[in-house]
């Protein structure tokens, strides 16, 4: 019998922590999820880096999103930054759903693709689509806030394999 | 080798049509939910805003979300949205889809929850959008229900399929 979303790993804050880091993430999938239910005290932007061994710190990075708050939209680009920086905004001490799609994460003849989709029922709602210039599988993954805010107890990551056949 | 992804339940909606999809006694036993819907409803227009309710509560709930029709983006703060739905003036024979991801439904926090849906029609206006909802209740979700936002009837062939997420 096939399987698919496979869970890899998941991670459960018990208290307040600047990051989380998904490491040895194996590359026997073809695309990777991440599901992230989290909130903050306060905060700016969730970003994550990705990498093989470590996380990619140089400008390889860029990113598109738009989101709305329910009374505007507004749209940004970011290119040759350190980082993904996936439009959800971490300001809202609401609890927020993140889920990230890494298309072909292993696939070592192309640039890595990231798509992002991010909520709060108190802030933004949005899409965003990131690209890491590189063609080295990710096997760790990285997130946190621009301004290092911490992630509350009870935050939880969960990383999901899904496999083409 | 863990496998996820199992399907909980799944509803075809028979001739007559239904005033609503219910989703009860849902188990406790798995990390997260995920609702896929594919809606028409008798409303005679192209689109039709799907409602959602969380053991049987229409109330606490709170939501942002955006959308585009084709020829502009829009926002709102309409809450207990469940996606679009194709009104029954749309292209014959086309559904609106939606996917609804509730992450630890059964867990003591609120419940947020993240809508993917579009309404697709052979007209010059259709709907995309995303949705992000927050049912403030600290009870774990056992029942889901989809009704039609002016009430009208879930049309023929409208399907529903509700699936558990194991995080291990």
């Amino acid at each position: 019998m096939a399987s698919t979303y496979e869970p890899i790993a998941t991670y459960t804050v018990t208290s307040a922590q600047a990051n989380y880091t998904f490491t040895s993430i194996p590359s026997t999938y073809t695309d990777l999820v991440l599901v992230m239910e989290a909130s903050f005290l306060s905060g700016t932007n969730l970003l994550a880096q990705v990498g093989n061994g470590s996380v990619d710190t140089g400008n390889n990075y860029s990113s598109t999103y738009f989101r709305g708050d329910g009374s505007s939209n507004s749209s940004s680009r970011q290119t040759n930054v350190p980082y993904i920086y996936t439009g959800a905004d971490t300001t809202s001490t609401g609890r927020e759903v993140w889920i990230l799609n890494f298309q072909n994460y292993a696939d070592t003849s192309i640039y890595k693709s990231i798509l992002s989709r991010f909520g709060s029922s108190s802030y933004f709602v949005g899409l965003g689509t990131a690209l890491w210039r590189s063609t080295s599988t990710i096997n760790t993954i990285k997130l946190y806030d621009y301004n290092g805010n911490n992630f509350q107890a009870g935050s939880t990551f969960t990383l999901y394999g899904i496999k083409a056949a | 080798m863990a496998t996820t992804f199992t399907k909980i339940a799944d509803v075809t909606v028979g001739s007559g049509g239904a005033a609503s999809i219910d989703f009860s006694s849902i188990p406790s036993t798995y990390t997260d939910l995920v609702l896929n819907l594919s809606i028409r409803t008798s409303k005679s227009s192209v689109a039709e805003n799907m409602f959602l309710q969380f053991n049987g509560s229409a109330s606490s709930f709170t939501a942002r979300w955006i959308f585009g029709d084709g020829s502009g983006l829009g926002t709102s703060t309409t809450g207990r949205i469940a996606g679009f739905g194709d009104g029954n003036t749309a292209t014959a024979n086309t559904f609106g889809n939606t996917s609804i991801y509730i992450p630890n439904y059964a867990g003591s926090n609120n419940k947020s929850y993240l809508v993917d849906t579009v309404q697709e029609s052979n007209a010059s206006t259709s709907y995309a959008g995303l949705m992000a909802g927050l049912w403030s209740n600290t009870a774990a979700i056992n029942q889901i229900t989809i009704t039609a936002e002016t009430s009208s009837n879930i049309l023929q062939y409208s399907t529903a399929t509700l699936y558990g997420v194991n995080n291990a």
